[in-house]
């Protein structure tokens, strides 16, 4: 590797190859079209195209690859969740995600970091039980630690008496991990690519044109495409695209916002995650803390920073690691995010033939990438709803069958 | 940080108030009558709008009453806000 790194610096003509084919014209017809080119929808066009021999795709984005919720994410990636539902589906995809470099001869630098969930009540001590409990027994490992292993794992962390809301317990989940979101997008779109599959930015779907209850073609800026079947994979503007459609979904669309302090040295190796103080951080690779939190009041489709937000991430993260106070923030940002109300995604059919749709990720869908890509890839491919994703169907929600992933999911992505 | 007018009370902070979500959805007077794909649309599925919304707010830290607003979600801009108005359809 370093000689070779030599070679390209030496050289006149720099033999790095594009990631991306050109962008083309459009053609008349695909075989599928998916709508959002972020990590979802180019890791499903990736396993069509690898796995099913199906290549004759347009994966078609608005702005630009993984320019949405994709760049933007905190790249938090567990499975401790509190249902078997959940739990089975996102151990598949940290088990993907380990395997995903390899898969992609392409570097996602995925870090082993475990994850540190704190608990300030009894009431939060009593759902880590039950939450470890759920998780060892499908073999995703999660215990119930004490304040003294707290601060083995964590020293600069403040477990102390004299605080407003004292650390009485956690849950360790040495499954957590983080990667670089953008390499997981960039990655799954060059295999697509390389195998035939067509990227377009800058094309956005307008309409969507429905004949007889099946999908029949979209009209983009670019003109009309014909298509087999559609793939809906567009994040906080699920409702807006359902509804070209004419499906209606259970969604409120939330901004989400985080920020970045300046770097420092390796200082924190674990996730911790606060959902009592709605805070949760990680340090990068490159020193930096990133800092997340729960998401804005009221519904917006506006990824504008509020500093009511950005002042209850500073003040609560003070209260865990008061040596941050001297820190300055770097950056900060929002992306718009798909909520559905028990905090699991909408994953296969829907009321229109031939279109699917992959929505509902919130804001916690980026662990889900690989999983997702794989299981819709199959979906769309064979037209069988794989068991892993029935459960999130949009039909739970007319069954009264609900995945309550709520408890699990607040402040810890 | 939003101004929002409480016809009760007046302008005041967005912090003080809570959000309360789509409004205009009653519950459906007579909840036997309906098959469950009805009562799943009235407890689930929204409109969640880019652009006009009309919504309920709840004046938590103040009146404590709810009212509804019509605001835009892409520009923050609130067009109006006024008291709700009272439901005569159901007849208990
Ligand atoms: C601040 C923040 C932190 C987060 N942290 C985490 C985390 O730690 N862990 C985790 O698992 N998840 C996290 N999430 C959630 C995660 O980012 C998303 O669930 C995930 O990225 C969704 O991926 P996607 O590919 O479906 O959506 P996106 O990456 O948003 O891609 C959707 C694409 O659709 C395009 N699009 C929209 N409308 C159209 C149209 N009409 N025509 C064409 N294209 C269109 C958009 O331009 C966009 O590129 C976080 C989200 C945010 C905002
Ligand atoms: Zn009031």
């Amino acid at each position: 590797m370093p000689l070779a790194l030599l070679k390209y610096g030496l050289r006149n003509d720099y033999p790095a190859t594009s990631h991306f084919s050109e962008s083309a014209d459009l053609k008349d017809h695909y075989d599928v079209v998916i709508i959002g080119a972020g990590g979802h929808g180019a890791a499903i066009a990736y396993y069509l195209a690898r796995y099913h021999g199906i290549s004759n795709i347009a994966l078609l984005d608005k702005g630009y690859l993984g320019g949405g919720n994709t760049a933007r994410n905190t790249a938090v990636i567990r499975s401790n969740y509190l249902t078997e539902e959940g739990v089975r589906f996102y151990r598949e995809s940290v088990q993907l995600f380990r395997g995903l470099s390899n898969e992609l001869g392409y570097n996602i630098m995925m870090e082993d970091r475990g994850q540190l969930t704190l608990a300030h009540s009894d009431a939060a001590i009593r759902s880590f039980r039950w939450r470890a409990e759920v998780n060892r027994r499908l073999g995703v490992r999660s215990e119930l630690i004490d304040r003294q292993s707290i601060r083995e794992l964590v020293p600069n962390l403040r477990v102390t008496d004299d605080s407003r809301f004292p650390i009485l317990a956690g849950l360790w989940h040495a499954d957590g991990a983080t990667a670089r979101h953008d390499a997981v997008v960039w990655g799954y779109a060059r295999g697509a690519c390389q195998r035939g599959v067509e990227l377009h930015q800058l094309t956005e779907v307008q309409s969507v044109e429905v004949t007889d209850g099946a999908v029949k073609s979209v009209l983009t800026n670019r003109g009309r495409v014909g298509c087999g079947c559609v793939v809906q994979a567009v994040a906080g503007m699920s409702s807006v695209v359902a509804r070209l459609a004419g499906i209606r979904l259970p969604i409120h669309t939330f901004p989400l916002q985080a920020m970045v302090t300046q770097p420092y040295k390796p200082v924190l190796t674990p996730l911790v995650s606060s959902p009592h103080l709605h805070v949760y951080v990680q340090q990068t690779s490159r020193g930096e803390f990133v800092l997340g939190g729960g998401s804005d009041p009221y519904a917006l489709y506006n990824t504008r920073s509020t500093l009511e937000q950005k002042e209850s991430l500073a003040s609560a993260i003070l209260e865990l690691f008061p040596f941050l106070s001297q820190a300055k923030v770097l950056r900060q940002w929002a992306g718009i995010t798909d909520m559905t109300p028990d905090y699991s995604p909408i994953m296969g059919l829907s009321s229109v033939k031939n279109y699917y749709l992959d929505a509902g990720w919130g804001t916690w869908g980026f662990k889900a990438t690989p999983i997702c890509g794989k299981t819709m890839a199959s979906l769309v491919a064979t037209g069988r709803v794989p068991e892993l994703i029935r459960p999130f169907e949009l039909e739970r929600f007319y069954r009264f069958e609900q995945v309550n992933e709520a408890g699990a999911t607040a402040a810890s992505h | 940080m939003l101004l929002i007018s409480c016809p009760f009370c007046g302008e005041r902070a967005e912090t003080e108030f809570s959000y309360g979500g789509e409004a205009g959805i009653s519950r459906p007077p007579d909840p036997d009558a309906l098959d469950d794909a009805a009562w799943a649309d009235y407890l689930f599925m929204r409109k969640n709008p880019r652009g006009q919304h009309l919504e309920l707010w709840n004046h938590a830290q103040g009146c404590r009453r709810w009212f509804e607003v019509e605001r835009d979600t892409v520009t923050y801009t609130i067009k109006a806000s006024r008291a709700l108005q009272t439901d005569s359809g159901d007849k208990g």
